[in-house]
Formats: C-alpha cells, structure tokens, sequence
C-alpha cells in the first residue's frame, strides 16, 4: 500500500519536473522574436480596429507601418499628433497626413423630395435598391435607411427625415459608409472643407425638379462666380476641393437651388428648421 | 479485419460525438461557418491521433510500474487510479509543446491550426479517446488508429454540421428556432441519421 503511494507520487513528481523541464527547453530553442516595436506602434494607435486603413485592425497596421509598408499616417483614424507620436517612436518619416471626413451628398428628406412607392422589406439601403431601384423618386438620392449608420463604427452618422447626415466633428474619414452605401451617395472630402454640393444626380435639371426640391438644375451661377472653386459637369455641380470655398463665398454665390449649402447650416436645416424650402 | 472494424467504427458507428456524445462544446461552438470549422478539424484530429499515441505509451510503461526491473524492490505495482489526471497532463503538456515548436518551424500551420490548439487541449473528446482506448486495452498501434479515425469521425460530424447550419442561416426558420434552437434540432437529426450505420460493424 504505501509502495504504491510513494511509487505514484515519484513517478507523478518525476512526469511533471520533466515534461516541464522539456516544455522550458523547447520554449528556449524554439523561441520566436516579435518585433517589439509593433507593440509599441499597436498601443500609440486609437485602437478602434475600423479598417479605415485597409488592414484587419490596428495591430495589423502596426505591423505593416513597423515594416515600412505603410506610412503612419495611413491611419485615418489618428490625428496629426499621434502620427508624429508614431513617427517619432519609429524614427521615421511620418508621411503627409490628410485628414478626411465623409459626406452625404443629397439634401432630399422626406420634406424636399417625392417617393415612387412605400416599401416595407426590410430596412436596408441595399435591400430597398434591389426593388425596382428603391422607393425614393430619384434614383441617385439618399434612401436614408441608415445601412452607412450601421457600419459606422464611430456613431457619426445620423438619419433625420430619412436622411443620413454625418457629424462632421464625430467622423474621422475611415470611408466604411462609402462603401456600404449601395448608390455612392456619400463621397471623403479633405476634413476642413465646409462646403458642399448636396446633390447627387446626374440627370437634367427637370428630371430632377420633378423628384426633389433641393436638386442640383445645372444652372452654372456658382461656377460662374467662382470658376476655380466650382465645376459643373452636366447637370451637376461639384466643389473642387483642392481649393475649397469657404462659408462667406458660398453665401455670396446665392444658389437658387438650395442645394449649395455650408455644413453647419445643412445640419440646422435638417435637425431645427422643419419650414425651411429652397424658395425662401 | 480487426483494424478495418476499428476504422470504421471509429468514423461512422461510434462516432465521437454523434454516438458518444463527447465534444459537444465545439461541435456547436465553432459550427456556424465552414471555414472556422475546417481549422478546428483539422486541429482535432491533430490533436487525437498524437494524445492517443502518447497516452497509449503512457498506459504501457506509466501504469504499470515494474519496482523489479528497476531494481527497488519486487513485483510490479498498478497506477490505473491515475489514469485520468496523468493523461490530462501528458496531453497538455504535449499540446504546449506542439504549439511552441509549430509556431517556429511552419507558420502556416500554425496560422490554420493556431487559434485551436490551446481550446482542444484537454477537450472531452480528446481525453474520452485516450480514456476509450485504456479501457478496451488497445496496444500503441491501434491506440493511434483508433485516435486518428476518432478524429476524422469528429472532423465529419463538425463538417457536416457547419454545413448544414450555414444553409439554416438562408432558411425561413419559425422565430422560436431561429439560431441555436434549430441547431439542436438538426444535431439532433443527424445523430438518429448516423445510428443507420449501427449495423455494419
């Protein structure tokens, strides 16, 4: 009897002191060197794991910063600072960082614009486009069902009278509702820009009457006022960005359609004036 | 004949999880994509084959300790009573070594497999067929075949399953089995499915 606890106690002690000496041993031989730098890159990260980058996530990105792959400010995510911050840890050029932010193009809310039918599927941008195009008179407009709020991992984007609008003091130009939004509506523009076309279509001015309120007619007053900061292509007009207007500039222009609008006001549009019309 | 019978036995009549009901926890944890469920096959039947191997050369040479041969005494004395907590540390320990010496010498494999190894390392189905081949008295040979076929019958359950529940995915299920409820279901069905095989061997 006591032969046999002592044998099994020797022999479990013995199993035990090997094995762990063998597992310490092979951990020795076999030991695999991790770069401690993408540790330190992955930490000076936001962490927010969006993708914005085009990697996985954050320690993803850190990797491929740490091999010289991507420049830190390929982070849409990090601001200057924490560029430098990441730069400065790495001893490397920090690249030329432009912050962006996403804009939704359409001002057609349900107020400003008309609907071809109700829908009730489910709610879903992609969903409602596959039916005959979507319920929304124009075919190139907002759909406002909120699939770009969904991906959004920042909560940026809000939908108000079935318009998506984004915070521009919330986004940080990751570009995930760009792809998620099945018509291309929303489009990265440089962050300090203010002003915006909110129009979308490019069909013809009446075509365009007819649907929405707020529809770009092509009528060419702003380019004509300023012919650097503005282009129209068809019936549709664009801010350059590379030399955007400012808030003053735009005021000035007066578009008769309503849908050059700077942001603040295209917000307080949506969110506090309910009898706002293009025609006052 | 012998090691045709314990083949197939171990792939389709006892099937490890769908007859003896071990390795449930992944079975219905990791089954709701193919391609998660591939890296845990493949893990498991890894994972099988060598912990059989070393549990069976643990049974011969650990459990039954000969003072005789080795010159303390007479007579040889039987440890089975530490059957279980020997083989859970023997595979542990095995499993760690793998994992350590995998991740150095192919990073592929330690990429597909990785994730898995550590979850799987003392599983029930794991140490259910190292405890299997212990009772049945299986020498080394058919200890290894038996864990090896032990796990590919697991591998094909997990497979079949996560198939299976990829298409409930798209399936216009009632509210009140929507996910795990019509998973159980279909677990269930496929376990009655694989008692049509209780006749071959």
């Amino acid at each position: 009897m006591y032969i046999m606890i002592i044998t099994a106690a020797v022999m479990m002690a013995l199993l035990g002191l090997a094995l762990g000496m063998i597992i310490g041993g092979v951990a020795r031989l076999f030991r695999v060197e991790t770069d401690p730098r993408i540790e330190l890159v992955t930490e000076l990260l936001p962490g927010a794991n969006c993708g914005g980058c085009g990697k996985a996530g954050c320690s993803d990105f850190a990797k491929s910063v740490v091999s010289g792959e991507n420049p830190p400010s390929r982070c849409p995510v990090s601001g200057a600072e924490q560029v430098a911050a990441i730069a400065r840890a790495l001893g490397i050029d920090a690249g030329q960082s432009f912050p962006m932010k996403a804009v939704v193009r359409c001002g057609g809310d349900t107020r400003q614009s008309t609907r071809l039918a109700t829908y009730n599927g489910v709610i879903d941008c992609a969903a409602a486009s596959l039916v005959a195009g979507g319920p929304k008179g124009c075919a190139y407009g907002c759909l406002g069902m909120g699939s770009c709020a969904h991906v959004c991992p920042f909560g940026a984007i809000e939908i108000v009278n079935n318009l998506a609008i984004i915070h521009a003091e919330i986004c940080v130009g990751c570009g995930k509702c760009v792809t998620a939004c099945p018509r291309g509506v929303i489009k990265l523009v440089p962050a300090d820009a203010t002003v915006h076309v909110y129009c979308n279509s490019p069909q013809k001015g009446v075509a365009k009457k007819q649907v929405c309120k707020v529809g770009c007619i092509g009528c060419r007053k702003c380019e004509r006022a300023l012919p650097d900061k503005f282009k129209v292509t068809g019936f549709l007009a664009e801010v350059n960005y590379s030399s955007a207007p400012t808030a003053e500039e735009a005021g000035a222009v007066g578009c008769p359609a309503g849908c050059l609008l700077e942001e603040q006001r295209h917000l307080e549009i949506e969110t506090h004036d309910p009898d706002w019309s293009p025609d006052k | 004949m012998d090691y045709l019978e314990l083949t197939i036995g171990a792939v389709l009549v006892n099937n490890i999880v769908l007859s003896k009901f071990l390795g449930i926890c992944p079975f219905l944890g990791v089954s709701k994509r193919l391609a998660t469920a591939l890296g845990m096959s493949g893990a498991v039947v890894f994972v099988m084959t060598l912990a059989s191997f070393i549990t069976s050369l643990v049974t011969k040479y650990l459990l039954n300790i000969d003072l005789g041969a080795l010159g303390i005494g007479e007579g040889t004395v039987k440890l089975d009573f530490l059957q279980v907590l020997l083989f859970i540390l023997v595979i542990a320990a095995l499993v760690q070594l793998i994992e350590i010496a995998m991740q150095k010498l192919s990073p592929a494999l330690y990429q597909a497999l990785g994730i898995y190894l550590p979850l799987i390392t003392t599983n029930c189905a794991v140490l259910g067929s190292a405890t299997m081949n212990f009772n049945a008295g299986r020498g080394v040979l058919a200890s290894t075949l038996f864990g090896l076929f032990s796990g590919v019958g697991f591998a094909l359950a997990l497979l079949l399953f996560a198939s299976l529940r990829e298409r409930l995915e798209l399936a216009d299920t009632p509210a009140a089995f929507k996910g795990t409820p019509i998973a159980l279901i279909t677990a269930g069905i496929l376990a009655m499915a694989f008692v049509g095989f209780s006749g071959l061997c």
